[in-house]
This record gives C-alpha cells, structure tokens and sequence, in this order.
C-alpha cells in the first residue's frame, strides 16, 4: 500500500493547485489559482508587495488552508502533517536564535526533522559547507553579519535534504554579492533535482527561473517561461511585461482601471 | 524528541542570556527582602508627651516601648503635637484621663491606643486572661503571615513575563513560523516550552523558598517539599498563562499592559488584604484566580503547618488551570497553522 504512492511520487508534480480562494475577514486575497509545478522545476512566483504571495507560499506548504479548492503535494493532498516533512521553508525574516550559535540552530531545526546523532552531525557540516559557513558555526548568530545570518536560513531549511524547497523572497534586503551567491546555490540545487519555488519582486532574478507565475491582486495573471512571457506581452523586459501584464489583467476584470 | 529538542534549545537560550536568569532568580529574592525589611522592622516606638500624669502609669509606658516626654502645661503638649514632635498626649482631665492623638497614620494610632490600654488595664485588674496561640505566636510579625503569598505571588509574577516574552518573540522573529513549518505538532511546542521553562521554575522555586525561610527567616510550620510543590504548580500556572496570553499581544509591550489586567488583581484577592469586609459575591471573583488558590495553600503550609489533606483542592485546582490554559494555548496555536 505505502509503495505504491512513493513509486507514484517520482511521477507526481512537486505541487498541484486547483481553483485556490483563500479569504481574509471577507476580504478575498487568492482568487481562483490553478497552478501545476513539475518535480525539478525552479519556479518564480512575481508580484508586487501585498499581491498574494506569502499567502500562497503558505497555502502551498500547508501551513495554511484554502477556503476553497484542492492543494496536493508530490500527490498527497495537504495541509497533512506529515507532508511537512517534505519541503524545506525559509521565510522573510531569518528566524534564527541570536543567542544560540550556528551549530545549535542547526541542530535544534534539524532535530525537529527527526534528525539525530551522526546522520544529525554529518547533515550539519554538509549545508554549512555548501553555504561557506563551516568556520563560523561555532559563534553566535546575534554576531552574524546580515548576509551570513541568510546563508544559515538557508541551510536550516536543506538540513533534511527536502526534495522542494519554498523559499519567501530569499534575497530581499541583501547585497548584490550575497543575492548572487544565494542564486548560485539555488542553481546547484535545482540541477541536483530539487524543485524550487521562490517568491520575489526582483525582475532579473525572475530571469533565472524555469517558469514564472505572475500574481496580482490575488490572481495568478501569466504562467510561462520568461521567454514566452515577454514575447506574449510584445515587450523587452520582464519588468515591462508585468506591467503591460497587469494593466491588461486590470482592463479585462474592470477593476482597478484607473489605477 | 521533539519535545526535547525545544527544551534543551530554551536551557541553551536561558543560560546565554545572564540578565533574564538574573530577573528570574535574584528579583524575586531582592524584593522580598526588601519587603522584609519594610514590613518585619522594630517594634514601633510611639513619641507619648504626659501632663500631670502619674508616675505609676509613665513607668508602665515607659516599659511598653514607648518615648515619655513630660510636659508642666497641656497647652505645650498640644503645640509640641502640633509641631510634630510627638504621637499623643495624655492628660488628666475633669472626667478621668484624655488621649489626643496625632492621627495621620493609622497604623500608629492602632499602636498607641493599645499601648495604653496594656497599660492601664495592667493597673486596673488583676484578672489578666491567658493567651495561647493554635498557629503562629505572639512573635509573628505581619511579613510572617503574608510572606507565604508574597512567595507565590513572585515566582508567578517572573514567570508570566518571562514565559510571555519569550513566546511571543518565537512569534515576531518568525522563528514559530519555522517552527511550524517542521512537523512537529502544536502540542509539542507547547509541552517543549513547558519542559524548558519548568526546569528554570523548578530551580526559582526552591530558590525563592529557601532563601525565604533560611535566609529571610520567615515563619516555617509546615515540611518544605510542600511548598516547594505548590510554589512549582503556581508558576507552571504563570507559564501556562503567559504563553497562552502572548498569543493576544503583537509586542513586548502589549505583554505588559496584562500586568495590571491580569496580575494585580490576583494579588488582591489572594489573600494579601483580608477580603471578609468585602461584598459577599465579589469574594466569589477570588475563585477564579490561580493565585488565591496557590495563597490560600502556601498560607495553610507555612502558618497553620497543613498536611496534604488539608490543601490537596488547591493542587488540583492548580493542575486544572495549567492543564486548560495549556489546551487553550494548543488552540490557539491554530491560528499559526491550521493542523
């Protein structure tokens, strides 16, 4: 019984949206998204601030439930608690321990994976080596700089070797340096076959994904390839592709015309 | 497991950060001391100006503590009360003996009008009644019978703020939403933060009664592993409560706009003031408050040395509230995360 759904997973999209509402105090913030991520994707989700994304994000893990619709995760329909085992989550904020050092936030997020002992140790070392954090695991993070405390969120949520990874824009307010080390990780990782979706509003970062969702005012208004976006928007950039986006989006549903 | 993983992460947190173990552990211990001192000093020694008064009943006050100054005329024991300089006069009118008192501190004029009724009855009759005490002694000083509250009431206070705080910065550091993000599951996190916090309780507990009774010297009839468990009880209550309430305030100073709401009227009504003048019904509010029921038992324990039996209601009533306060948190706790 339980072989016949993990053979299945291989084949199964890493997440199946279909016809997602999500209302808050009446107010409706996700609107009708159907959205289908194939394993091994590194998928985009653009927009600007207040558009929907967190909360897709969130409705994505399980973290949150939709008020109408289906979500289904590597074929699993969620939230169900187990599937929070199989995606790594790093949100806007750090969320680390200042008082802690690296090595005990690592092994406090990675112990909350069931992961103990050596397997525990030796998954430590792995990610604070692929982050470039292995000589500084010994200090604590209220000492980190802002790029480094980054670089660990980043490793907590790979300790257990998650097949997705959910990011929430992982490289706003850093430097350029850093948000292209981080980028450069995240490509490493989509071509070991992770699937990745990560959440942004930085137009050329958008560039480097697979696909790319555009969101706005809680409606998922394009989906494609970067390239197929700006050439169905008979524009040059991304950045003015979502704004000839937006505006048609905005035209066709009469709302927010004059905007 | 992951239980334990978030108990070992708050000792790890605690033992980083000097200045909150020192709030936890030193302010309770600083402030009853101080309350010691304010509440348990010498006897009051009242200033008592005399005219014409004779010296039979001077010797009688002057061996009952209290300061003679003996005045020629009334009208100089009158201005010097005036002035300040004294707590009464006694006089001998037309109509026997007059007391004027200064007036302005209840407390002394308590003192001052038994003083001399000691001492006049002394003189008077011969039939002096025997007094003996069921509980406490004629040596119990007023920090002896309220100082079992103030034992209980600290290491609640403390622990509401600390439990408070820190939950509620698990949530504005986004470190709950990483938390959630894992699987472990909404009772897990409370119980970890039960099991981390319970170990730093346990320690200001037996701290806070040691220190009281040893230390302090306050007033001991009953066997300290009593104490020490209805002291633990007490503050698993406060941590429950805390981490409970933390979900209803969106910053540190939200946690302390619950002091006055949800703090000083449990010290009230938990037995700090004698609440039988009060209006029968708003006796009943007491009820519902943890502290009168932790009070009510470290009274019994410290003063009247009860056993079990006595106090066995006040430990369940305790467990019950920290076990409702708990689930409530659990729920609230879905409000993060839906499952």
């Amino acid at each position: 019984m339980s072989a016949i759904p993990s053979m299945n997973a291989e084949l199964e999209p890493a997440l199946q949206l279909h016809q997602i509402q999500r209302r808050f105090n009446g107010k409706t913030v996700l609107d009708g998204i159907s959205l289908t991520i194939p394993q091994g994707e590194l998928f985009g989700l653009l927009g600007p601030s207040g558009s929907g994304k967190t909360t897709l994000i969130k409705l994505m893990t399980g973290i949150d439930q939709a008020d109408g619709g289906s979500v289904r995760m590597l074929g699993e329909p969620i939230p169900q608690l187990k599937m929070l085992q199989a995606f790594g989550y790093m949100a806007q904020a750090d969320a680390l321990y200042n008082e802690l050092t690296g090595k005990q936030n690592l092994a406090f997020f990675g112990a909350l994976f069931g992961l103990k002992g050596e397997q525990l140790q030796a998954r430590i070392q792995a990610v604070a080596a692929l982050v470039e954090l292995t000589d500084h695991l010994g200090k604590p993070v209220g000492a980190y700089s802002g790029g480094m405390k980054r670089r660990l969120s980043l490793a907590a949520a790979l300790l257990h070797e998650p097949r997705l990874l959910v990011l929430d824009e992982p490289t706003v307010g850093i430097d350029p340096v850093l948000r292209r080390s981080v980028w450069a990780e995240l490509s490493t990782l989509s071509k070991q076959g992770v699937t990745i979706i990560v959440t942004t509003h930085v137009m050329d970062e958008a560039e480097k994904c697979n696909r790319l969702g555009m969101i706005r005012d809680g409606k998922l208004i394009a989906v494609d390839t970067p390239e197929a976006i700006i050439a169905e928007a008979g524009v040059a950039t991304i950045e003015e592709a979502f704004i000839a986006l937006g505006q048609q989006q905005a035209v066709r549903s009469g709302t927010g015309a004059t905007r | 497991m992951r239980i334990r993983a978030l108990a070992i992460r708050i000792i790890l947190q605690f033992i980083k950060d000097k200045r909150t173990l020192a709030l936890l552990f030193l302010a309770p211990l600083l402030v009853l001391s101080l309350m010691k001192l304010v509440f348990d000093g010498q006897a009051i020694s009242p200033d008592i100006g005399t005219v014409d008064l004779p010296e039979a009943y001077i010797g009688g006050l002057s061996n009952a503590n209290a300061a003679i100054i003996e005045y020629d005329s009334a009208d100089e024991a009158q201005q010097a009360l005036r002035e300040n300089n004294l707590d009464a006069v006694i006089q001998i009118g037309a109509n026997g003996p007059a007391i004027t008192l200064e007036g302005s501190d209840p407390s002394m004029n308590k003192a001052i009008l038994l003083l001399i009724q000691n001492t006049l009855q002394a003189k008077a009759s011969s039939i002096a009644p025997a007094v003996t005490y069921l509980h406490g002694g004629p040596d119990m000083a007023p920090f002896d019978s309220f100082g079992p509250v103030l034992i209980g009431f600290f290491s609640f206070f403390f622990v509401f703020l600390l439990a408070g705080v820190s939950f509620l910065r698990e949530r504005t550091s986004g470190t709950l939403e990483r938390l959630l993000a894992s699987p472990i599951r909404r009772s897990e996190v409370v119980l970890g933060y039960l099991a981390g916090f319970g170990l730093f309780t346990l320690v200001q507990s037996m701290l806070i009664a040691w220190y009281s009774i040893h230390v302090l010297g306050m007033y001991m009839a009953g066997q300290i592993g009593y104490v020490l468990l209805i002291n633990l009880l007490l503050s698993l209550t406060a941590l429950t409560l805390g981490t409970l309430l933390s979900s209803f305030a969106s910053n540190e100073f939200q946690i302390i706009q619950f002091i006055p709401i949800v703090i000083v009227p449990q010290a009230f009504f938990s037995g700090l003031f004698n609440l039988d003048a009060m209006n029968p019904w708003l006796q009943k509010i007491s009820n519902a408050m943890p502290l009168f029921y932790g009070a009510d038992a470290m009274q019994g324990i410290m003063i009247r040395g009860e056993g079990w039996s006595d106090f066995q209601i006040d430990v369940y009533v305790l467990i019950g509230f920290s076990l409702l306060f708990a689930l409530l948190n659990v729920l609230a706790l879905k409000k993060h995360r839906r499952m």
